[in-house]
């Protein structure tokens, strides 16, 4: 198994077309356990730890630009701490200091699962993501990026470089179920805004539906949207916690995190 | 495939396979075997070292992307002449029974110190929550990291 | 012969005397990442073993198809049943399991066929490249059902070992134990049923050794185990070899807690090894571990406890039903031990107790901390808090009225002496002070739901639980249990202590030198490492009888080892000892009554009280405190007998809370860390723990057995607590957040 390590983000893409099958990897918090465990044999590797062009965060007028190699370390402080409040709060949730040191909010694209922590706050957000490769740029929304259970939007020849966020200043918080107090796959989590400004109320969850979902509602109708949310997800039983709990669970989250970002 | 890395500031070179971790290569090619094998999907933190200065699990880490990196091990912390000071605290407060996780709860102490030289007592729980032991029950593992931080 | 990496536990210099605990002589090197596990070990030329398992839970084996496998590169040896040299069937207690799989499989992750290769992707490959064609049976996997359905082994392995003759199918073992007059009743009767989940021992360190031909048709085998002369005596026969031909060697131990007391890839590493011409080192990775050692029995028990209006216990009917999985393992203690203690501590003068372990296809069950009475403890604690609450009485002084003391009679009719102290123990636990509730606001990691941030206070109940339990230390019903050390004085000074006792984290080693410098009077002593090759079997680590049997024979062996100097004026001096406790005797088979003066040689007590919080919308729990008191006997070094208290205590939360081997038809649903929960830093409550020294008066130094009795009462008192808080009934462990919040 061959490992290319690109050092410019033209090279990483250029490499990738040439051999579509190989896999990225950057905080190999989910490729390397597949690895480890025997689960996927890729003709080979492409290492992004390199491309400086996927760190950091900048601003490109309103709207805050995450690089796609975010470590969610870097995600719990500074500016994404400030306006991105929820999505700092998921980062904090996330595995462990260990895993959020190398995790990053790209891998979460990525990988596309309904479990991603950082998911649910970008959804909420109305998030764009932006794809790249040798053939151009494009950008989709959070929503249409994340296609099925662990499936995407991308191309083989694709990678995706940033999520772009005009932050909402909306009251907003993260909130996760686990079966235990540290190192979970959420059973459920939510990430709830309330946006005084768009007279919007906002909640994205995860884990209870083949994908993320967002529900929205008008501010005013505050009393149905914890019944609303449940209504709203397409649980399943698994190892880790059964239908009827998640879609109970999600109205208590609801209507705490109403009670929070209504204060 | 070669790689050249810097392990407990020694300039290293290992051969390794490509989906190779991090942890492998320093366990079976590098003869540091003290990062240890629990689980090898980052859910034990039994082999956590420094790369970069910065605590992460090497099973979850490809020996490719360590290649021009500097990592440290519990290897390279202190020698059965001079333990260090973590590594005594340790010892001295029971907090070492099977030892298994023991090397990557070291690493988090020492990385948790460095960055906050006097945590609460929920600062180090929260900074060892991504270590596994099944024999202490943590209890002596805190009493450790206490008696090793800045008063 | 090649070169293999292996720690010598080291001395260290201390103060001598009994009363001074000697430093761990293992810390240091662990703390440096020098200690070598038998995961760490190399020699040099060797091989990669991996091991083919079965998918299916039953299956008749119709094909195994090795061409590809042996032409693969870099393979050196495939193997099936074919190409074992002698006996094809090994067992702690019954030679039931396949060394490899013969015509069919019992079992998921059965293990079917070996593979040795030069790197381990190499062993993987060719592993894959093995075509087994299987024919899917229906497997046996209620343990209720399995007693009607086709018998997992129609030849009844276990039946005529003096045990009870019961005709239902797949009953691995079963026991009756008629106590007093059965149909006494009382003023008030409470009955329950209570379920336990499967648990694993989950210890660190993975399965692995090296086994290394000696290039004369023997084998050294270096591997984590719990007792390494059982190892050898079921290795040597499979191998077609004698005894002294098979060395077992101690490598360094991640763990164990019962689930290295069977064998995991010993032999198959030594086939290899010998087929092969190469050392061969085998490494099981954790999805692997979990179908590679046996697991905590789940259990069923159905109780009813009738007590008089003034809180007496006057007649305990208990029914447990336990599944032992495949293949026989331990099981058969494991049911002896689950009705001995079923009770709980208490004097009941009318009992009838029925105990069966079933065979099913599920993962075979057997050894782990607490070895029965966990689960039993769990249902008899249950059953006494409901007594108390139907009786108005207190539930602690309900537990004192009724505490067993000795003199008193067992349900199995052997009357308690030596140490016991039950009442001491649970006012010990009872008075130490509750820590006031704190107050909020709190960091969302101080509450339950931990960092996942979902309350801040809301729906948050504080509850108080307390529970008591106790259990045997050693080996029991007339198992003949003896432990041999060996010492050596040279000339210059210098001490050597030979035992083949198993360090797997306890402390055993700075307990044995602790007790030789007493007894020889000098620190210049070495320990050195375990192996069969040097010195008789010390039994196994594990019935909480280490600490007790290895004091008994080094201090026999040094007390000797002087003797013998004496004796002859000076020189060098060569002794081994082998040293027993008082002997014990079986139930018999139709009354469950002792057939001699005991049973069991010593029990011990341990009694807990927990303070939980949960959120009760959403059937999340963070333990807050624990205050612990247990009867150690002699506690010859208070900070490892503390640690096991504490460790104990996190294995019975993890069973409570979170730990549960998850089954679906016959397979193993959450074999990794990450669906198979244990509890991290921020899942584990401060301990206080009250040590109650009672020396048991016939165990060296007066000690006894401290590491199973927290596990024992642990999960009991947890969910006691919970109940408290909640006001749910609770009657499973683990809880689930659905019967929290009322959905089922």
């Amino acid at each position: 198994m061959d490992v290319h390590t690109p050092h410019t983000l033209g090279e990483a893409l250029r490499t990738k077309a040439d051999l579509p099958e190989a896999r990225f990897v950057q905080g190999g918090t989910d490729v390397l356990v597949e690895l480890n465990f025997d689960r996927s044999r890729p003709p080979a590797l492409i290492n992004l730890n390199e491309v400086a062009e996927l760190r950091g965060v900048h601003r490109d007028d309103g709207t805050l630009v995450l690089g796609s190699g975010l470590t969610y370390s870097l995600a719990m402080t500074g500016v994404v701490a400030e306006e991105l409040p929820a999505l700092a709060e998921a980062s904090r949730t996330v595995g462990s200091p260990q895993i959020r040191n190398r995790g990053t909010i790209g891998g979460n694209l990525g990988t596309a699962s309904p479990a991603g922590d950082a998911l649910p706050p970008l959804l909420a957000e109305g998030a764009e993501v932006e794809i790249v490769s040798v053939r151009g740029e494009r950008r989709l929304p959070l929503s249409e990026f994340l296609v099925g259970v662990k499936r995407n939007a991308l191309e083989p020849d694709e990678l995706i470089r940033a999520v772009r966020i005009r932050p909402s200043r909306a009251k907003q918080t993260f909130m996760k179920v686990g079966p235990r107090n540290a190192m979970v796959i959420s059973v459920c989590s939510l990430a709830l805004e309330v946006d005084r400004e768009r007279g919007e109320l906002r909640a994205a969850f995860g884990s209870a539906a083949p994908t993320v979902r967002l529900v929205t509602a008008p501010l005013g109708e505050t009393e149905g949207f914890p019944a609303l949310v449940a209504a709203s997800a397409s649980p399943i039983d698994d190892v880790r916690g059964t239908a009827a709990y998640r879609r109970h669970a999600l109205e208590v989250l609801t209507r705490r995190a109403l009670e929070r970002c209504l204060a | 495939m070669k790689i050249e890395l810097t392990v407990n500031g020694e300039r290293r070179e290992a051969d390794v396979w490509g989906g190779e971790s991090l942890l492998f290569a320093l366990r079976d090619q590098l003869g540091l075997p003290g990062s240890k094998n629990a689980c090898e999907q980052g859910e034990c933190g039994s082999c956590s070292v420094l790369l970069d200065g910065e605590l992460v699990c090497s099973c979850l880490v490809l020996a490719a992307q360590a290649d021009g990196h500097e990592v440290v091990t519990v290897e390279g912390l202190g020698t059965p002449e001079s333990l260090h000071r973590v590594q005594e605290a340790f010892v001295a407060a029971g907090a070492v029974q099977c030892g298994f996780c023991t090397p990557g709860l070291v690493m988090a102490t020492v990385g948790l110190l460095e960055h906050t030289p006097s945590p609460t007592d929920d600062e180090i729980r929260e900074a060892l929550s991504g270590n596994l032991c099944r024999c202490t029950g943590y209890q002596k593992i805190f009493d450790a990291v206490r008696a090793a931080a800045t008063p | 012969m090649t070169e293999v990496e292996v720690q010598t536990l080291a001395e260290a210099r201390v103060e001598v005397g009994i009363a001074t605990p000697a430093a761990r002589p293992d810390a240091p090197p662990k703390v440096l990442g020098r200690f070598a596990y038998s995961s760490d070990l190399e020699a040099a030329g060797m091989l990669w073993g991996h091991t083919v398992r079965s998918p299916h839970a039953h299956a008749r084996i119709v094909s195994i198809d090795i061409t590809r496998a042996v032409t693969m590169p870099g393979v050196h040896a495939v193997l099936t049943h074919d190409d074992v040299p002698g006996r094809k069937t090994y067992g702690l207690e019954f030679a039931d399991q396949p060394v490899l799989a013969v015509d069919r499989v019992r079992y998921y992750g059965e293990a079917v066929a070996v593979v040795a290769a030069e790197h381990p992707e190499q062993a993987r490959r060719a592993a894959e490249a093995i075509v087994v064609g299987y024919e899917p049976l229906e497997p046996v996997v209620d343990p209720e059902r399995a007693l009607e359905q086709a018998p997992v082994h129609p030849e009844r392995p276990t039946m005529g070992h003096g045990y009870r003759d019961d005709p239902r199918s797949n009953v691995l073992r079963s026991m009756v134990i008629t106590h007093g007059d059965p149909d006494a009743e009382g003023d008030v009767t409470v009955r329950g049923y209570y379920e336990t989940a499967s648990q694993d021992q989950a210890f660190l360190g993975p399965e692995s050794g090296i086994a290394i031909p000696d290039g004369e048709g023997g084998i050294d085998i270096h591997v984590a185990t719990q007792w390494l002369h059982v190892d050898r005596d079921q290795v040597a026969p499979c191998l077609g070899l004698a005894p002294e031909q098979v060395r077992i060697h101690l490598a360094g131990v991640g763990g164990a807690f019962g689930g290295r007391e069977d064998l995991s890839m010993q032999i198959h590493a030594g086939l290899l090894a010998l087929h092969a011409d190469r050392p061969v080192k085998m490494v099981y990775n954790r999805e692997e571990s979990f179908t590679g050692h046996v697991h905590r029995h789940p259990s069923r028990v159905w109780a009813e406890h009738r007590a008089s209006r003034d809180g007496r216990l006057v007649c305990v009917h208990m029914k447990i039903l336990l599944d032992g999985g495949a293949y026989a393992s331990s099981s058969a203690a494991v049911i002896s031990n689950a009705v001995s203690f079923a009770l709980g501590p208490y004097r009941v003068d009318n009992a009838r107790i029925d105990g069966t372990v079933v065979y099913t296809n599920n993962p075979p069950c057997g050894a782990m901390r607490g070895f029965g009475a966990v689960q039993t403890c769990f249902a008899a604690e249950a059953q006494m808090d409901r007594l108390a609450a139907e009786l108005g009485i207190d539930p602690i002084e309900l537990r004192l009225l009724n505490a067993i003391e000795p003199g008193d009679t067992l349900p199995t009719g052997q009357v308690m002496t030596g140490s016991l102290p039950v009442a001491e123990v649970i006012r010990a636990a009872a008075a130490i002070p509750i820590p006031e509730a704190e107050p909020l606001p709190r960091d969302p990691i101080r509450l339950p739901g931990g960092a996942g941030n979902t309350t801040r206070g809301e729906g948050v109940h504080r509850g108080v639980g307390f529970a008591v339990g106790f259990k045997n230390i050693c080996f029991s019903e007339g198992f003949d249990d003896y432990c041999s050390a060996r010492v050596q004085l040279h000339a210059d000074g210098m001490a050597v202590v030979h035992c083949a006792a198993a360090e797997v984290g306890q402390g055993l080693g700075g307990v044995i030198l602790q007790v030789a410098r007493a007894e020889l009077g000098t620190d210049d002593v070495v320990l050195e490492t375990s192996t069969t090759a040097t010195v008789g079997s010390a039994g196994s680590t594990s019935a909480s009888r280490m600490t007790w049997m290895a004091a008994g024979a080094v201090r026999d062996a040094c007390r000797a080892a002087l003797e013998a100097r004496a004796a002859q004026g000076g020189g060098d001096v060569d002794v081994e000892r082998v040293y027993r406790h008082l002997p014990t005797w079986a139930l018999d088979p139709e009354t469950g009554q002792v057939t001699g003066e005991r049973a069991h040689v010593a029990l011990a007590t341990c009694a807990m009280r927990v303070i939980v919080e949960v959120d009760v919308d959403l059937g999340l729990t963070r333990v807050v405190w624990i205050g612990a008191a247990q009867d150690v006997g002699r506690a010859l070094n208070p900070q490892s007998v503390t640690g096991q208290i504490e460790g104990g205590t996190a294995q019975g939360i993890g069973l409570a809370l979170m730990e549960e081997i998850q089954v679906r038809d016959g397979r193993i649903a959450n074999a990794s860390f990450t669906d198979y929960l244990l509890p991290t830093a921020l899942d584990m409550p401060p301990v206080e723990s009250v040590l109650i020294e009672d020396p048991q008066p016939d165990a060296p130094y007066g000690v006894k057995g401290v590491g199973e009795p927290p596990t024992v009462v642990s999960t009991a008192a947890v969910v006691a607590a919970m109940r408290d808080a909640t006001g749910k009934p609770l009657r499973r462990a683990p809880v689930r957040p659905d019967e929290i919040v009322g959905l089922t």
